[in-house]
């Protein structure tokens, strides 16, 4: 029985960290599928969670908080297209400067604001989001399987973690089944195809870059105003990159993205659980050995479990019209 | 009755200092086959990109039907009727057929009713003018010929009554052409205008009704087809009388000193290209090698020119083993044997189109006595190397210190070509010699080519051009998927039969 709670809560866990690196793989689907390679997911997860933190500090509700972040992301991700679409600069350049950008202002910013280097002060209840349950959720737990499933699972988790989960089915229609999605995949395979059809590449190129500043919002609120009350430095902590490698290992496609998060997900919830648990012949397992099990579990599908992910065609390119 | 549906009025476009057209005046007439034709450069895509709205003018107007119209991008092209099929397929490779005709022409946000008629429309076109296309299958699995259909398909599905065909034959097999061909002439039955772009005069005197003529960015003449032949349209395109025809004396072939046993070769993807092919060549010989794009050449000259690894098989120069899986020679030493190699993409493997002239002109050699000694090179006799050979081989301009990639096409393969033959080579290797050459070029290279194979060297020609592999070998193998299909003497063969051996028919 003690197991079962055991795999439920495990469950549970993964559900909720893997929760910003689905919206964050999201985002980078839009950003890539374009044709435009996103580094800067990093940066704009971080910068999300400190304006959703300090909006919501000053404004009081945590949802104006998430407006604000969802402000601030779109405006980074039309700055990398100014300097990489329209001006045809480096993507990967561009991106690296929005990450480096962002660790320094979020930490100068709170210093300036509220006297602590790179931390802002703790949100209230009315100030975060709070964990939801679902109806019925304490009435059904003592019924077998279906109660664990409902209540230690499902239920009790942030808004944000709902969302996350409903926004994959989302992006997959809009990808697949519309003509936005259509013109979106075509512009990142082959942008002359696309220019010849009548369709403005550019344009095309920013509209996928607005959908992922959305997206990659509602990661960074996630950390700050909802797991976390209050937004620290570097809190993102390679969450961007890590849902970058999912987005890559799911090959830009939402349900194999989604996989990959939560595997990613799973083995962070894992390494939690097994820290200071005594297994047995093999003793305790040390800390940063366990920690680094993620990445190392990065490390060894990208070296070939997966099998070649093929990227969009165009990725990276910046397009040239006239010779 | 003729009325224009076409006209152009003084159109100007410059892309920096290059003025790619100047002044153009252009009339098409409704229901007519109309070639533009001009050499690489003459600004005949520039023109038409101009006409699509890809491009916009530096001046000029443009009608349509007797009405002015303001391009601004391709949508307003399509809009009034212009459709054009580019010389580099505007297909995305991994969506279908349908998905890339309805790219843009969606007319509706969630798939659904639209895309149902739209099946059932492009069923009709398809039928209307045979075009035999599964709308289901994916670009990246259709040959060549098929893709370009896909591109009439769409052009007209998207309404138009215009048609632009951007050198539509290049990469086609005749067989091919032949069915293009009547393809497009049904679609002028249908009352469609076609405009063919070309560099080919045979297609120009087959095709078309009228034909107008393109030099150095300038329209320098038009007339009826009927009126006119195929020297005089080249002596309109070059500016000067050309010679047609290549005058090759009888071949006196000597000892076989290349060889080729059994070769298999892997690509990156590890994929196996070139299957068991074998050849031998004398001295004295030119040996053409005909095939379609990508059905193994590449990466036979390759490997033939030590780049890329044997899987299996022998190379002999000269009886003397020089390549097989375990022991094979680099590039480098294969040149001091006596092999030459001018690849097929110059400005990729050929030259580094960012230096100057100079040193393109020793790569390979820099390090050989005069240019360089005790590794420092030296720059005076590498100079005046440079500008003797440049003047040897007509390199214009004659400056050394130029850099290479403001060279035309035809002058940087001169550069290649001098570098390699001044070594005096045994053997030659040769790709796609005169791909984006001009007409003049064309022919100086050509000569080159066969006083080489005078002084007794060994010469593989390999090329997609058929009209250049019937000029200048004296033996055609061709290949397909990979394999060496079918050898003959060059005498009495015709392109047709060379095209179904092509085709991997026979």
């Amino acid at each position: 029985m003690e197991f079962l709670s055991d795999i439920a809560s495990l469950i549970n866990s993964t559900l909720r960290i893997s929760t910003p690196l689905v919206f964050a793989a999201m985002a980078g689907i839009f950003a890539e599928r374009s044709g435009v390679i996103d580094f800067s997911l990093e940066g704009k997860m971080l910068m999300a969670a400190f304006v959703a933190a300090v909006g919501s500090y000053f404004l009081g509700n945590p949802w104006l908080g998430l407006l604000l972040a969802i402000i601030a992301c779109v405006s980074l991700s039309m700055l990398h297209g100014f300097a990489s679409v329209t001006y045809k600069g480096d993507q990967v350049v561009s991106c690296v400067a929005i990450n480096i950008l962002i660790i320094g202002l979020t930490t100068a910013l709170a210093a300036a604001w509220f006297g602590q280097a790179g931390l802002t002060p703790t949100l209230n209840e009315d100030q975060r989001f709070l964990e939801v349950n679902l109806p019925f959720a304490e009435s059904l737990r003592d019924v077998p399987i279906v109660g664990t499933i409902y209540s230690d699972i499902l239920s009790g988790h942030y808004i944000f973690v709902y969302l996350a989960y409903l926004t994959v089915p989302l992006v997959f229609w809009a990808v697949f089944k519309t003509s936005f999605g259509l013109r979106l995949r075509a512009v990142g395979e082959n942008p002359s195809a696309v220019d010849t059809a009548g369709i403005n590449v550019f344009a095309m190129r920013y509209k996928a870059l607005a959908i992922n500043g959305v997206l990659i919002a509602f990661a960074g609120a996630h950390l700050s105003t909802a797991v976390n009350a209050n937004f620290f430095r570097e809190m993102s902590a390679g969450r961007g990159y890590l849902a970058l490698a999912a987005m890559i290992f799911g090959k830009w496609h939402p349900k194999t993205a989604l996989v990959a998060c939560l595997l990613f997900g799973f083995t962070d919830a894992l390494q939690i659980r097994l820290q200071g648990v005594e297994l047995p012949a093999i003793g305790e397992i040390p800390v940063q050995l366990i920690q680094a099990l993620p990445y190392v579990l990065t490390v060894v599908l990208l070296a070939g479990f997966v099998g070649k992910a093929i990227a969009p065609n165009a990725i990276g390119q910046p397009y040239i019209k006239e010779r | 009755m003729v009325s224009p549906i076409l006209e152009l009025t003084n159109i100007n476009k410059s892309f920096g200092h290059v003025h790619a057209n100047k002044n153009i005046n252009l009339t098409i007439n409704k229901g007519t086959i109309h070639g533009i034709i001009g050499e690489n450069g003459a600004g005949k895509s520039t023109l038409m990109s101009i006409v699509f709205g890809l491009y916009q003018a530096n001046s000029g107007t443009i009608k349509v039907n007797g009405n002015e119209i303001n391009l601004r991008s391709p949508k307003d092209s399509i809009i009034n009727g212009i459709g054009m099929v580019h010389q580099h397929f505007m297909l995305v490779e991994n969506f279908t057929v349908l998905e890339n005709i309805i790219l843009g022409f969606e007319g509706e946000l969630v798939f659904g009713k639209n895309l149902e008629k739209a099946k059932k429309d492009l069923k009709n076109l398809c039928d209307t003018y045979k075009l035999n296309i599964d709308l289901n299958s994916t670009i990246s699995d259709l040959s060549v010929g098929f893709r370009q259909r896909v591109e009439i398909l769409k052009s007209l599905y998207r309404g138009a009554e215009i048609l632009i065909l951007d050198e539509p034959t290049g990469v086609l097999t005749p067989q091919e052409v032949d069915e293009l061909f009547k393809i497009l002439r049904s679609l002028k039955e249908e009352g469609k205008t076609i405009v063919l772009i070309t560099h080919k005069l045979i297609e120009i005197m087959d095709l078309t009704s009228e034909v107008s003529v393109m030099r150095q960015g300038e329209m320098v003449g038009h007339t009826k087809t009927e009126n006119t032949n195929k020297e005089q349209l080249a002596e309109m395109m070059v500016g000067r009388s050309v010679l047609l025809r290549l005058d090759k004396s009888e071949v006196k072939t000597g000892d076989v000193i290349f060889k080729v046993e059994n070769l298999t070769v892997k690509d990156d993807l590890d994929v196996t290209r070139v299957k068991k092919v074998n050849l031998e060549i004398r001295s004295g010989e030119i040996l053409g090698l005909a095939g379609v794009t990508g059905n193994g050449q590449t990466e036979l000259l390759e490997a033939l020119s030590g780049i890329r690894k044997v899987e299996s098989g022998e190379i002999y120069l000269e009886g003397k083993k020089v390549s097989d899986n375990q022991n094979f020679l680099d590039p480098r030493e294969l040149k001091e044997k006596g092999l030459a190699h001018v690849p097929e993409d110059r400005q990729r493997m050929g030259l580094v189109t960012d230096f100057k002239a100079y040193e393109n002109l020793i790569f390979g050699y820099h390090d050989q006595q005069p240019f360089s000694k005790s590794s420092i090179l030296n720059h005076r006799d590498i100079i005046s190397h440079s500008k003797k050979i440049m003047e040897e081989y007509d390199v214009r301009p004659q400056s050394p210190n130029l850099i290479t990639s403001n060279f035309s096409g035809g002058n940087q393969q001169k550069i290649i070509l001098s570098r390699e033959l001044n070594e005096k080579p045994k053997v030659l290797l040769v790709g796609q010699p005169t791909r984006g050459v001009d007409i003049g070029a064309i022919e100086f290279i050509h000569q080159r080519l066969i006083d080489m194979r005078d002084k007794g060297a060994a010469i593989l020609l390999v090329s997609v051009e058929l009209d250049e592999v019937l000029s200048l070998s004296d033996r055609i193998v061709v290949m397909f998927d990979g394999k060496i299909v079918g050898e003959k003497e060059n005498k009495n063969v015709t392109d047709r039969e060379l095209g179904l051996l092509m085709a991997g028919v026979v």
